[in-house]
């Protein structure tokens, strides 16, 4: 099912807001720094707002359309929406939000049965509990429960990791993966985390102060920033696919290309990964010596850019690879386009993420 | 007490909790469109509902025999339509009660709304609930501990009204008299005794009707 949003236009306070694009994938991540209108603009898809114009369309269903002055109020759209607070009801019980919005005889989809939805989300046991007496991955599993029960069309997350630390973070995400794999139900996935986005999405669509920036499959995307706006934004992350192809004593062997690197075993035992490397981890090298340092890439300097006090490399490696250097390590190494240089990456500088 | 004392005490309790009850509609859908709407007029309908805590009851009670005597603009259409004296009868107690403590629940249940994060309300329409369920389910239990204090706030002051009663409704024996009206009556008349013993009442539905919001309010604090 595809969800068209076609010249929607709502002024917010610093920039207007302008969307032209169809998604039309399992998940649509929509990326951008805080501020950029993300989530104005799934207030607008679940009918929360009112556009100056809008055309939003689910499938062969007309949730808004300006010029014909219709919109679906909200409880008829089908629309289920996470928000970044979360909004559980704390008067209610876990099991009263849960079914707050199951649809009476809604037992014919059992798909979204309360027995289903508990059971991928591992929440049978929380039910009995009152939503104050939940950790923040329980409440995250309950909101998305509660969104579920409700047999959607669409389901809106906004930054739905946003507030927890990272080890919780990774173990939230798989929840996310199951629901993208088990229910046929389209996700738009606000994040401006890059992982999550390489991990759950399939399409990004890279908003900033209201302007869709670029469209496209999440690793292209990452891979060939649209703009310089954009490549800021995504960081100087090394983003390509690879293929894990051995895993011995906790390290793993990546073929990417023609290269292999070595780097720690991720958890998962997926073997097509994305291989993101950050800029500062990549150091270069005049001579040969031996060190420490596992991946050691012959390249060929492509490009050099000034980036505030530092330098970004630009370099083929087999893959496209960049890393961030200070000036005068520039000057000492005498880098020139179109040089030779030795890119050194340490082993745990290079993070697997499946894909 | 006498029997005609524990009528007195029987009728004003039973016409406080009426005017309650009589105001809770309209408080409430007040108090909602007061926290929640945007229209023009809103700041003017907000100090005319306030008006009669700060006018002096006397006056809003004068104001009250004019609109609702027989040849107000009120008054005239109830007595036309359905030949229905207000003033001078236990309906004109009614109405001056009423009109008393609305400001009370509809300031108490406004704070009360304005407090209900309205991201959970719309989270509750994204999941398939019209408006008025969201008002039932969400809104107005969230705001109950605002609203019932509200109540209990305008049921006291309703017990204890005098100058608008006194305007509207008058003093009569069995008909409209309230423990207010009693006890200023029998001071008048050198019947002290009688008058303390209503004193001693109202301090004592005054201390109950206060003693249970606080009972409710903490009873509602621990289970959250």
């Amino acid at each position: 099912m595809s969800l068209l949003l076609k010249n929607i236009s709502l002024p917010l306070a610093d920039f207007t807001l302008e969307v032209d694009v169809e998604a039309a994938k399992r998940v649509t991540a929509i990326f951008g720094p805080s501020g950029a209108g993300k989530t104005s603009l799934l207030d607008l898809i679940a009918g929360l707002r009112a556009p100056h114009l809008a055309h939003i369309q689910l499938g062969d269903v007309v949730l808004t359309d300006t010029s014909k002055k219709l919109s679906l109020p909200p409880q008829h759209r089908g629309v289920s929406y996470v928000p970044q607070d979360l909004a559980l009801f704390p008067h209610l019980s876990v099991s009263q939000n849960l079914l707050y919005g199951q649809k009476k005889g809604g037992a014919n989809n059992s798909l979204f049965s309360f027995e289903h939805v508990t059971d991928v989300l591992e929440i049978q046991t929380l039910i009995a509990r009152r939503v104050t007496e939940l950790s923040g991955g329980e409440r995250q599993r309950v909101a998305l429960g509660r969104a579920l029960l409700a047999s959607p069309r669409l389901l809106l997350l906004d930054e739905p990791l946003a507030s927890l630390d990272a080890p919780l973070k990774s173990k939230i995400i798989p929840y996310f993966a199951r629901i993208r794999d088990e229910f046929q139900v389209p996700m738009l996935y606000v994040t401006h985390d890059r992982f999550e986005a390489l991990t759950l999405a399939e399409e990004i669509i890279v908003l900033v102060n209201g302007k869709v920036m670029q469209t496209g499959p999440v690793s292209d995307a990452f891979l060939h920033p649209a703009n310089a706006e954009v490549a800021k934004l995504f960081g100087v992350e090394t983003v390509c696919p690879g293929k894990i192809i051995a895993t011995q004593d906790g390290l793993a062997t990546v073929e990417v290309g023609r290269i292999t690197l070595t780097a720690l075993a991720p958890d998962t035992a997926a073997t097509d990964v994305f291989v993101c490397i950050r800029g500062e981890d990549v150091i270069l090298q005049r001579d040969t010596a031996t060190s420490s340092v596992r991946n050691r890439l012959p390249a060929k300097i492509l490009s050099i850019r000034p980036e505030h006090a530092l330098v970004r490399v630009e370099m083929d490696a087999g893959f496209p690879l960049f890393s961030l250097i200070t000036r005068p390590a520039r000057d000492e190494l005498a880098l020139s386009e179109g040089g030779a240089i030795t890119a050194l990456i340490k082993t745990p500088a290079i993070h697997l993420v499946p894909r | 007490m006498t029997l005609a004392e524990w009528q007195i005490v029987g009728f004003t309790a039973w016409v406080a909790a009426l005017s309650t009850l009589v105001i809770l509609p309209f408080g409430l859908a007040l108090a909602w469109a007061l926290a929640r709407g945007h229209w023009p007029g809103k700041s003017l309908v907000e100090t005319f509902v306030t008006l009669p805590l700060v006018m002096p009851p006397v006056a809003t009670g004068l104001v009250l025999l004019e609109v609702f005597g027989r040849r107000g603009v009120f008054g005239g259409f109830f007595y036309n339509h359905f030949n229905l004296n207000i003033v001078f009868t236990w309906r004109a107690v009614l109405l001056a009660l009423s009109v008393m403590s609305l400001p009370l629940l509809v300031r108490s249940a406004r704070v009360a709304f304005e407090e209900v994060n309205p991201r959970l309300e719309q989270i509750a329409r994204t999941l398939g609930a019209g408006p008025w369920r969201v008002f039932a389910t969400i809104t107005v239990p969230l705001a109950a501990r605002g609203i019932i204090s509200g109540m209990l706030l305008a049921f006291a002051r309703a017990l204890g009204e005098f100058g608008a009663t006194i305007m509207v409704a008058g003093n009569i024996p069995g008909k409209t008299q309230t423990i207010s009206l009693a006890i200023f009556q029998n001071v008048q008349i050198g019947e002290d005794a009688s008058a303390y013993r209503l004193l001693g009442i109202s301090v004592v539905l005054a201390f109950i009707a206060v003693w249970s919001s606080e009972l409710l309010l903490r009873r509602k604090t621990r289970t959250r």
